[in-house]
């Protein structure tokens, strides 16, 4: 064993450098500041660059313009960085330029409680942009996750030229934790799709396939590139025609969610003789995994997500399928049960959550599960 | 070099619009360049300046309403061989008002062609960060109101170390793009225009009044002597270049036997300043060169120096789940501030469990064993209390012994303030020692 003790938002940080993250841009703000600072500490001297934003948006901006240019950008944040990110995540989701944003929660609405942790964001990640088209939010369950699912947010921003969030909180990203770096199992490195043909032959937003993201060109590289954040077609200028903006938009949804399946990434853990699932994301999953492991007098089994958006319903409905009772446990007082209660309409789904700056506890999840 | 201009897309601005008169010159200005399209991007903002990135065979990069400033710094960033060329409104400059200051006071090699029509042309004539007070617009009064911004003067003072203002309609225009855009940093034009499609339906503006105006106003020509300095990317990658390689991973090996192989919580209950989380995070690397996995869970106000400071630390011999405490096995306790941040965890201890406490320290009731200690008496100051009361844990072989302490404090301090921390350690082992002999 070689352990080190390590918050979760270092493991974040050490994680997109694995993955090639060359470019990073933050603005300071509890409970993120540490990625900005650990990617200060170790970015530059690799030769990236790392910036401190005049703002969020300023931030935002500034990844865009890297990612565009070919490089693997990241930014970090919180619950009121999100918002000022809005306008910039649409321009990202809707112009497919693939971006990673930590989305450290604490404890909202608005400014809320800065060293409180929460999932208070998980609705708001996923709709928080004008337009409505899908993106991808992971959800780490510790300092392990952080590691790994930043590799992934990476490989999924790339494959899928869209923003990816990595929805940590900060009772993941400020906790330290023992860890052996070494002996994680670390998935392979992808790099964006890049154009292959004739120059004269390239549109920007032309993919190969209906499910697909288009190949890449990098602003500066000899082949022209058009970036806009007006309804675009294939070549990348204004347009009003009802079917090619229809074809785009679709598109963009569909190669998001059709391929959820290569990219539904869960912890799932049986219990036999239990008839009742916990499904949960995040730091509960922590305490949910203790008490069904620890197997004090309730029986249930555990599955733990870790790709939130789009909703894994596969994965979903076939784990839960033997089941007739499922538990729904979050940081916030109900978001992500609308999405358990819209695909499984047919099961008793229970609601337990708490928004009060304190983690869920192994107690209170015997309790709701003594009371189901 | 020929025209760069995208002959299938002319421009469709207003007919008399200033606007078109900038396509063409800033075309001319890119031909006696150095460098074809492949090395210009434009990026342009929202409004009319905004079409700007169609009219021409350049990288092309148009995003939201002020935010182009932002793109632009990421694009030279990421690829410094570019000319990047932003054309924004005085709409732009107004809405992005922190991302001008901060280009201004950066220095990117960045071109910034705001092109100032006095009034939000697209959205039909509303009043913008420069529109005159006395101007008719669609705002209503609104703009009277409002004093006009002088965006040269806001330029100069915060940093911009080349600013030039002129006119859209007078000769001079191409070689002032050209002067701009071979500048070696960040160069603001303030090019002066008219609206013909709003402002000037309603407002006497023309080559003539523009020209008064801007007699009347100071001259800006371009560099700024006092704001000339190096250029930021140029100076990022320099001082980048010249950063030590950071420390590596620190990594803990087992090295001891713990003296218990088992799940225990502990408590540190201080204030700021007494170095509570750096206690926390030294019982975690003690405890893991035994072998041990841990979580060290923080709480704080976002006061600095000021308000308690607790830190909870799980120690399993596998992986740690719940990462919070439900009952305490070991409480610390160095202030009372602490101990009211965590008043209800006292009463959930058992009778096996300890608490360590500063001797002027106010506990509330517990079962727990009490070993009280008087720092003030071992004269050890505030901020060193809870490496003391470590120490005092580890003497008693509670979670960590005394290798595994002094193993940690090898690992995290560096040299000087290691032995600082050790010589503490032995005197703590020297005072308790006296107290069993009492």
């Amino acid at each position: 064993m070689n352990l080190s003790l390590m918050e979760g938002n270092e493991a974040v940080v050490r994680g997109a450098l694995y993955a090639g993250c060359n470019f990073f841009a933050g603005y300071p703000i509890t409970p993120a500041t540490s990625v900005l600072s650990k990617m200060l500490e170790l970015l530059p001297p690799k030769g990236g660059v790392c910036l401190q934003g005049e703002d969020e948006i300023g931030s935002m901006g500034y990844c865009l313009g890297a990612s565009m240019a070919g490089c693997k950008a990241m930014t970090a944040t919180s619950g009121p960085g999100v918002s000022l990110y809005s306008e910039q995540l649409s321009f990202a989701v809707g112009s497919e330029i693939p971006l990673v944003i930590v989305n450290v929660q604490r404890l909202g609405p608005s400014t809320g409680s800065a060293t409180k942790g929460a999932d208070g964001d998980i609705q708001f990640m996923r709709w928080g942009n004008s337009g409505g088209l899908p993106l991808i939010v992971l959800a780490p369950v510790d300092v392990a996750d952080c590691y790994t699912l930043t590799i992934q947010a990476f490989n999924l921003a790339e494959r899928f030229r869209t923003p990816v969030f990595v929805a940590s909180n900060k009772e993941i990203g400020l906790t330290r934790e023992s860890i052996d770096l070494s002996n994680i199992d670390t998935p392979g490195v992808e790099e964006r799709k890049g154009y292959i043909g004739h120059e004269s032959d390239y549109l920007p937003f032309r993919a190969d396939a209906p499910d697909q993201a288009p190949p890449f060109v990098a602003v500066g590289e000899s082949i022209l590139v058009r970036q806009t954040s007006s309804t675009h077609g294939e070549n990348g200028y204004i347009t009003t025609d009802p079917e090619e903006i229809a074809a785009q938009r679709q598109r963009i949804k569909d190669k998001l969610e059709l391929n959820i399946g290569s990219y539904s990434y869960f912890d799932y853990l049986a219990v036999e003789g239990s008839d009742t699932l916990i499904l949960t994301y995040g730091v509960t999953a922590r305490a949910a995994r203790q008490v069904v492991v620890e197997e004090s007098g309730e029986k249930a089994s555990l599955l733990v997500l870790k790709t939130l958006w789009p909703v894994p319903e596969e994965l979903i409905l076939e784990k839960a399928a033997d089941f007739a009772k499922i538990v729904v446990l979050e940081m916030n007082l109900g978001q992500y049960v609308y999405e358990i209660r819209r695909i499984m309409k047919d099961k008793q789904v229970v609601f337990f959550g708490q928004m009060n700056g304190a983690l869920i506890t192994p107690d209170q999840i015997r309790e709701v599960l003594a009371n189901v | 070099m020929s025209s760069l201009l995208n002959t299938a897309r002319p421009p469709v601005f207003c007919p008399g619009c200033t606007h078109e008169q900038i396509v063409i010159a800033l075309d001319r200005a890119l031909q006696q360049l150095p460098g074809a399209g492949d090395k210009t991007v434009i990026v342009s903002d929202i409004g009319c300046s905004g079409l700007f990135d169609v009219f021409f065979h350049t990288h092309a990069f148009h995003g939201l309403h002020g935010r182009a400033l932002t793109y632009a710094l990421g694009l030279k960033m990421a690829r410094p061989e570019l000319h990047v060329i932003v054309t924004m409104g005085d709409g732009g400059l107004g809405i992005g008002g922190a991302h001008i200051q901060s280009a201004c006071r950066k220095n990117a090699d960045l071109t910034l062609l705001v092109l100032n029509n006095f009034n939000f042309g697209m959205t039909g004539g509303q009043h913008s960060a420069t529109t005159p007070s006395e101007a008719a617009t669609t705002s209503g009064f609104l703009n009277s109101l409002e004093s006009p911004l002088d965006i040269c003067r806001l330029a100069e003072a915060a940093g911009a170390p080349f600013v030039l203002r002129c006119s859209g309609l007078e000769k001079g225009l191409v070689d002032n793009l050209i002067k701009a855009i071979d500048y070696d940093g960040f160069a603001v034009v303030d090019i002066w225009g008219v609206c013909p499609g709003r402002y000037t339906r309603k407002n006497k503006f023309g080559p003539g009044e523009i020209r008064e105006k801007l007699e009347a106003l100071p001259v800006y020509t371009g560099a700024i002597k006092e704001n000339e300095r190096q250029e930021y990317g140029q100076n990022y990658r320099q001082k980048a270049a010249s950063l030590p390689e950071p420390p590596p991973l620190l990594v803990v090996d087992k090295k001891y036997n713990p003296p218990q192989w088992q799940k225990e919580q502990i408590l540190i209950l201080g204030s700021a300043g007494q170095r509570i989380v750096t206690a926390g995070e030294l019982l975690c690397l003690a405890a893991m060169s035994g072998g041990l996995m841990v979580t060290q869970k923080n709480d704080y106000d976002i006061t600095v120096l000021k308000g308690p400071s607790v830190s909870e630390i799980i120690v399993w011999p596998g992986e740690v789940g719940y990462t919070g405490i439900d009952a305490a096995d070991v409480v610390v306790v160095i202030s009372d501030e602490g101990v009211r941040r965590r008043r209800g965890a006292f009463a959930a201890m058992s009778d096996q469990a300890l608490i360590i406490a500063a001797a002027d320290a106010t506990l509330p009731e517990s079962p727990a064993e009490v070993i009280k200690v008087d720092f003030k008496a071992w004269k050890i100051a505030g901020r060193d209390r809870a490496l003391a009361a470590l120490a005092v844990l580890a003497v008693s072989n509670r979670v960590i012994n005394i290798p595994m302490l002094k193993t940690a404090i090898a690992k995290r301090f560096p040299e000087g303030l290691a032995e600082q921390a050790l010589e503490l350690v032995s005197s703590v082992m020297a005072g308790m020692g006296e107290r069993s002999a009492e």
